[in-house]
């Protein structure tokens, strides 16, 4: 659970500002004060072109927007609502939070109350005192939004390092202890001021500011340094090249002391490395104040570099002389996409294969791209031009990738399908982007649903491509959490393909701790792009898969031991205490009802015309995410049309399943002297008397007394009783036949049809199971001959007894599904396989138990202590890990 | 804010004990419960409205309006009858009850010429549920019962504009909103509300009007209480009707620093899943939810069984996502009791902070 404080801010989206982001970026566009076209919007009343600024800016990268409409001549106020309000009704702007800028509190307060979501004030400060500053701060936090405090006090703007940090100080203590002010949504701004002016007193100014921003994070981790970039480099107006490297160097030297947000032009940052040298070290003597004479030296050569009207730097078109290879890299780094053709093709033709090019020069170039954000030299707007440059790229390359499949025969056969994803929550898409050419180039299908995804949409859609891999990718460290997220409804939702994990902040380690454990199937970290080809096609192919995963299971698991000495669990009661609490029938004034037809009872062909009578059509609208319970969803205002014609399109199948015999209907039950033995439940099958253990798992959650702890075995006479009770058992199928028909669909590219079969073989699985139990009840065990229930009362499980299945809720445990089909010889008699993450094979299949005593109820094992575990993995003859493993998702404690 | 005393500190720490032992189960619908009685326009009217205005008011507007479907007036013209759909609900195992002031706002009376009683209709709502609940708690005193007087939406939203050809046009101003929201916040705790709940969120900016005028009339009384904030994800776009995702839209109201933050309304238990997950994982606060009994049917009725939400809820308890959990439109107290037996067995979500601590 998510409980560091970040600060968390909000447009439509969340915005958390983690390390991660390293530096948050303040579009500044949309300021009055700042530049002069959106001025002129302003006061010319042109708010759709103003608009449309603060659109760019967001394009831009710009992670919140800056709005200032201080202007003598604009009724600020006004302007500011109506700029806000404006923007509050365009997704793509108001998805990011607002910083409301002004030097009035009125203006200020004027924006606070058009935003919806959790923004930031710029600013406040004690220059009037500290009543004014306490009683401003107060509002914000009541109109909730995040503050930039200025180092502003009564005395007037801190200018020395000791200053800011002590005006600073003195306003977060206010802040804190006087209105218990949240830390992490104070920004400090300690004044950016011009350097480079010709006045000495200004030549320490950038220093200053760094070093107070150093001192400010060191005390008051939580909070944030921010400041408008721009003022830095005012002395040099009109020549954008030197101010744009004043910026450049400024702003390395400000993140790595911990500024880590700004305002700035998201999108013209230059980049710190691609400063011209000489021009870098004078502007670095500049910012950092190293000699007397720093500010005439950069002047000397500040006119070199100055754009004349109309012609462009010579230095800049330098890069195309070099090598193809490093022109690609230039292009990527600098996000320029103008040669990207004409330089991928000479690429193209130098390379035997166009995979080569992606491979070669343009991953080399999007790995430098990496290493320099990391550094904190590329800023997120430049990535993002860089992305869209290897995205043109790999455009151009891929109709040649594809005329290299025709040549070499590769086409149609698909080594398998890989349903990809940035998960809910991240936008980061080239490695997936890039993981998704390698693999296509390899002759895997590729469907890539691009960023954002949320997980359901993730499992919806490897369902419906039927999926060999799910592969999952995110950049930012809250994707983590939704991985591990996403596993879990993998689980849950029984999926048994492949989970792969990349992005850059993924880890071996976080994919063996905190994702695996909560995917039973194979779950493989996988490092980049090279390695995505070679984990696929080992997790496709039937001779290398087994020992793949063995030894990736391994390398997790050791992983985890490593990572184990963690605190208990807490809140569920001891197993000896939760076992004496068990559930205790009355043993001594209760008959358990013998079976009329003990052993095996075989179904071969069962008449499907009778099943159908006992479907439940809920789940089937449910299948087609149609939501509403039948009959009432057939006449629904929403979705009644569609379920309507899907339920005569469902009656039309069914009477061709049931006339042109499409499905064979097949089961086994049977039932044996059973007793219970603790949670164990003891059986005697077959003819030579052979004892059969079959493992139960108790509930430990704290009740009071008079609620029992469940676990299956206690409904089931114990020894000393001295009664003979019975357990039953059944399969069931109505898949068997199947595949011959989805086959004969898809061939003919109908989804539509070869899907419903499939749901309504999952019906008729369902119904027989129903049916079948109801004529246990009647016939084959008989303790109630005489039960008449309607459909609607079967469904609602109005009857005695109950039909757990092994791997749901009251015996979680997946594995005891190879006992049962032991004692039905459930293969044979049925035609079900089970797989090795035991699911049965054909899917339209059912099985489980058959308690009948009267009190048997369904219940949930719900969250089992280690103790537990432990005693159920030596019953079962396992290790604790594999006990872990196959109960990850109910164990009460972190298995690390 | 955050520094003020607690109104009754004893209530709000019977309240949290109680959060911290189980799953505290809300009450369900009012408008499902009061259909049943059949009124018509005579009986919401009852002898103080019986010319169709306040006998007790001067009004400024000639003849009368239709009151029928003023819910909330009922609780001044019929309260016996408010107070039997508050005691259903208690006998179901509500531990907490909503007043019966969802439109009781100057804004959404004003609809029936009304908006003076805006007060009032809130006071009296609390002081009913009030007198229900402590009537319950004298019965079993291990079982406390507690307030929430409730805030609505409104019928008007300040982010959106209602004109499209005019984007920048809003019907309401965030100032108005505070004004109206004051006012009622005043009879509620006047009435004896224990919490304060803003919900059926469709429009953020209403919840932050809301807050901020909680916020400033808790500073103006010198106390405080509870607050609960409940947004509603409008279709299964996951989105409120102002645009926000649901971590968004906590993000936005967690300023105030809520008891409990959680989602209502619009969609059943099954939709609203995935979002309910995604509070779970990011709140600091107590989470909650009232869903509706399904989404309507072509008769704009709600018909899942208490057996069928109750199934639902039940996952989400036992998957540790719920601290409180209720009803809204068409939902009874046959829900109620099926959801309440639903989550007995589970524990409820435990605070990131206290998760911090047991690691």
């Amino acid at each position: 659970m998510n409980t560091i404080r970040h600060t968390r801010l909000s447009g439509l989206e969340p915005l958390v500002i983690t390390p991660d982001l390293l530096f948050v970026n303040v579009g500044e566009r949309t300021n009055v004060t700042g530049s002069a076209q959106f001025k002129k919007l302003i006061k010319e009343d042109r708010y759709e072109e103003a608009v449309e600024v603060a659109r760019q800016q967001v394009a831009n990268g710009a992670q919140i927007i800056d709005v200032n409409m201080d202007e003598g001549l604009i009724d600020s106020e006004a302007a500011m609502t109506r700029f806000l309000n404006l923007i509050a009704a365009e997704p793509d702007i108001a998805r990011v939070p607002v910083m409301v800028d002004s030097s009035k509190w009125s203006v200020i307060e004027a924006g606070l109350r058009c935003l919806q979501g959790k923004g930031v004030v710029n600013s406040i400060s004690m220059k009037e005192g500290e009543e004014l500053f306490l009683e401003h701060a107060r509002k914000v936090l009541e109109y909730g939004a995040a503050v930039v405090v200025m180092a502003f006090d009564e005395q007037g703007q801190a200018d020395t390092c000791e200053r800011k940090v002590e005006i600073s100080s003195r306003a977060y203590k206010l802040l804190t202890e006087e209105l218990d002010f949240p830390p992490e949504d104070i920004i400090f701004d300690p004044n950016i001021f011009a350097i480079a002016t010709g006045i000495e007193e200004h030549n320490n100014y950038a220093v200053d500011f760094i070093e107070a921003t150093r001192e400010l994070k060191k005390r008051f981790p939580l909070s944030h340094v921010s400041g408008g970039v721009s003022n830095v480099s005012f002395s040099f107006r009109g020549n954008n090249t030197v101010r744009e490297a004043i910026h450049s160097v400024f702003l390395y030297h400000a993140i790595k002391a911990g500024m880590d947000m700004g305002i700035v032009n998201a999108g013209a940052l230059m980049i710190y490395d691609d400063v011209p040298e000489e021009l870098r070290e004078r502007v670095e003597d500049v910012v950092l104040n190293r000699r007397p004479d720093a500010t005439e030296r950069l002047l000397e050569v500040a006119d070199q570099y100055k754009a004349k009207k109309g012609e462009a730097p010579v230095e800049n078109l330098a890069w195309r002389e070099k090598p193809v290879r490093e022109r690609l890299a230039h292009a990527l780094v600098h996000g320029i996409d103008q040669f990207v053709d004409e330089d991928t093709e000479e690429a193209r033709q130098q390379s035997s294969r166009p995979l080569d090019v992606i491979e070669g020069p343009l991953m080399d170039g999007m790995n430098i791209v990496g290493d320099l954000f990391g550094a904190g030299k590329m800023f997120l707007p430049q990535v993002v031009k860089s992305a869209r440059v290897m995205k043109k790229a790999v455009a151009y390359l891929l109709p040649y990738i594809e005329a290299e499949k025709l040549r070499t025969g590769d086409v149609g056969k698909n080594n398998g399908t890989i349903v990809m994803a940035t998960v809910k929550g991240d936008v980061h898409d080239i490695g997936k982007n890039i993981v998704g050419v390698v693999l296509r180039c390899n002759n895997f299908e590729v469907i890539d649903l691009g960023v954002m995804v949320p997980a359901q949409k993730i499992l919806d859609s490897a369902r419906e491509h039927k999926a060999d891999m799910i592969g999952l990718s995110g950049l930012i460290t809250p994707s983590l959490e939704e991985m591990s997220q996403v596993a879990r409804e993998m689980q849950r939702q029984e999926f048994e393909i492949p989970l792969l994990i990349g992005g850059a902040t993924t880890s071996r380690a976080h994919t063996a701790l905190k994702i695996e454990p909560h995917y039973k199937s194979p779950t493989v970290w996988v490092k980049d792009a090279s390695r995505a080809v070679g984990v696929a096609q080992s997790l496709v192919s039937k001779d290398l898969v087994d020992n793949f995963m063995a030894n990736i299971r391994a390398e997790y698991a050791d992983i985890r031991e490593r990572h184990k000495n963690r605190g208990k669990g807490k809140t569920l009661v001891p197993l000896e205490h939760a076992r004496n609490q068990r559930f205790r029938g009355d043993w001594s004034a209760y008959v358990p009802p013998q079976p009329r037809k003990p052993g095996l009872t075989v179904f071969n062909d069962y008449d499907l015309a009778e099943l159908r009578q006992y479907i439940d059509w809920t789940p089937f609208f449910q299948a087609w995410e149609l939501a509403g319970r039948y009959p009432a969803i057939l006449k629904d205002e929403i979705v009644g049309k569609q379920a309507s014609e899907l339920f005569a399109d469902a009656q039309a199948m069914l009477d061709k399943i049931i006339a042109e015999r499409w499905l064979t209907a097949r089961a086994v039950i049977g039932f044996w002297p059973a007793r219970g033995v603790g949670d164990d439940i003891a059986l005697t099958a077959g003819d030579d008397g052979k004892i059969r253990i079959l493992h139960h798992l108790r509930q430990q959650a704290e009740k009071p007394a008079e609620r029992p702890d469940f676990c299956l075995a206690d409904f089931i006479a114990p020894k000393d009783a001295g009664k003979q009770d019975w357990l039953g058992g059944f399969a069931v199928t109505a898949g068997i036949g199947i595949e011959e028909h989805v086959k004969r669909f898809e061939a003919d590219h109908d989804d539509y049809s070869a899907i419903l079969l499939k749901a309504l073989a999952d019906r008729l699985a369902e119904a027989f199971a129903e049916r079948l139990h109801e004529r246990v009840r009647r016939e084959f065990w008989g303790y109630q001959p005489n039960e008449t229930l309607d459909n609607d009362a079967l469904i609602d499980e109005q009857y005695r007894g109950i039909r757990p299945a092994p791997g749901y809720p009251a015996c979680p445990d997946h594995t005891e599904k190879t006992a049962l089909f032991e004692l039905l010889d459930a293969t044979a008699n049925t035609g079900i396989e089970l797989t090795e993450g035991f699911a049965m094979y054909p899917a339209a299949a059912v099985s489980g138990w058959y308690f009948s005593h009267p009190d048997s109820q369904y219940f949930v094992v719900g969250r089992m202590t280690r103790e537990q575990i432990d005693d159920y993995a030596k019953r079962k003859g396992w290790t604790r890990e594999e006990a872990e493993r196959w109960l990850a998702s109910h164990l009460d404690y972190d298995p690390e | 804010m955050s520094m003020l005393p607690w109104l009754h500190p004893e209530r709000v720490a019977s309240l949290e004990a109680a959060l911290r032992q189980r799953i505290l189960i809300l009450d369900g619908g009012m408008g499902t419960m009061l259909q049943g009685h059949q009124l018509d326009e005579a009986g919401f009217r009852g002898e103080r409205f019986e010319h169709g205005h306040d006998n007790h008011h001067e009004h400024d507007h000639p003849g009368g309006c239709d009151l029928k479907g003023n819910n909330d007036l009922l609780t001044l013209t019929k309260p016996d009858i408010i107070r039997g759909v508050h005691e259903a609900y208690l006998e179901a195992g509500a531990d907490l009850i909503e007043t019966n002031t969802f439109n009781s706002t100057r804004i959404s009376q004003a609809d029936y010429h009304l908006e003076h009683l805006a007060y009032e209709l809130n006071r009296e709502g609390a002081r009913l549920a009030r007198a229900a609940c402590d009537a319950y708690t004298a019965k079993n005193p291990a079982k406390p019962r507690f307030v929430i007087g409730v805030l609505g939406p409104t019928s008007r939203t300040a982010s959106l504009s209602p004109d499209v050809n005019d984007p920048g046009f809003r019907n309401v101003t965030f100032e108005e909103l505070v004004v109206n929201y004051t006012e009622s916040a005043n009879g509620l705790i006047d009435g004896g509300a224990d919490i304060v709940m803003v919900e059926t969120i469709f429009d953020t900016l209403n919840a932050k009007a809301a807050l901020f005028a909680l916020s400033e009339l808790f500073r103006a009384r010198g106390h405080r209480v509870p607050v609960m904030i409940s947004g509603t994800i409008t279709d299964r776009s996951g989105r409120t009707l102002s645009g926000q995702t649901a971590e968004a839209f906590y993000y936005s109201v967690k300023h105030i620093r809520p008891l409990a933050v959680g989602l209502n309304c619009a969609l059943g238990a099954a939709d609203l899943r995935p979002h309910i997950q995604t509070l779970a994982n990011a709140c600091e606060s107590y989470v909650s939810t009232h869903p509706n009994a399904g989404l309507p049917n072509a008769f704009g009725e709600y018909d899942e069984t208490p057996a069928q939400m109750a199934a639902v809820i039940g996952g989400f308890a036992r998957e540790g996502l719920l601290n409180l959990v209720g009803g809204c439109c068409g939902t009874t107290p046959a829900h109620i009791k099926a959801i309440a037996e639903a989550v007995r067995q589970y524990e409820p979500r435990a605070l990131p902070s206290e998760i911090t601590q047991a690691a």
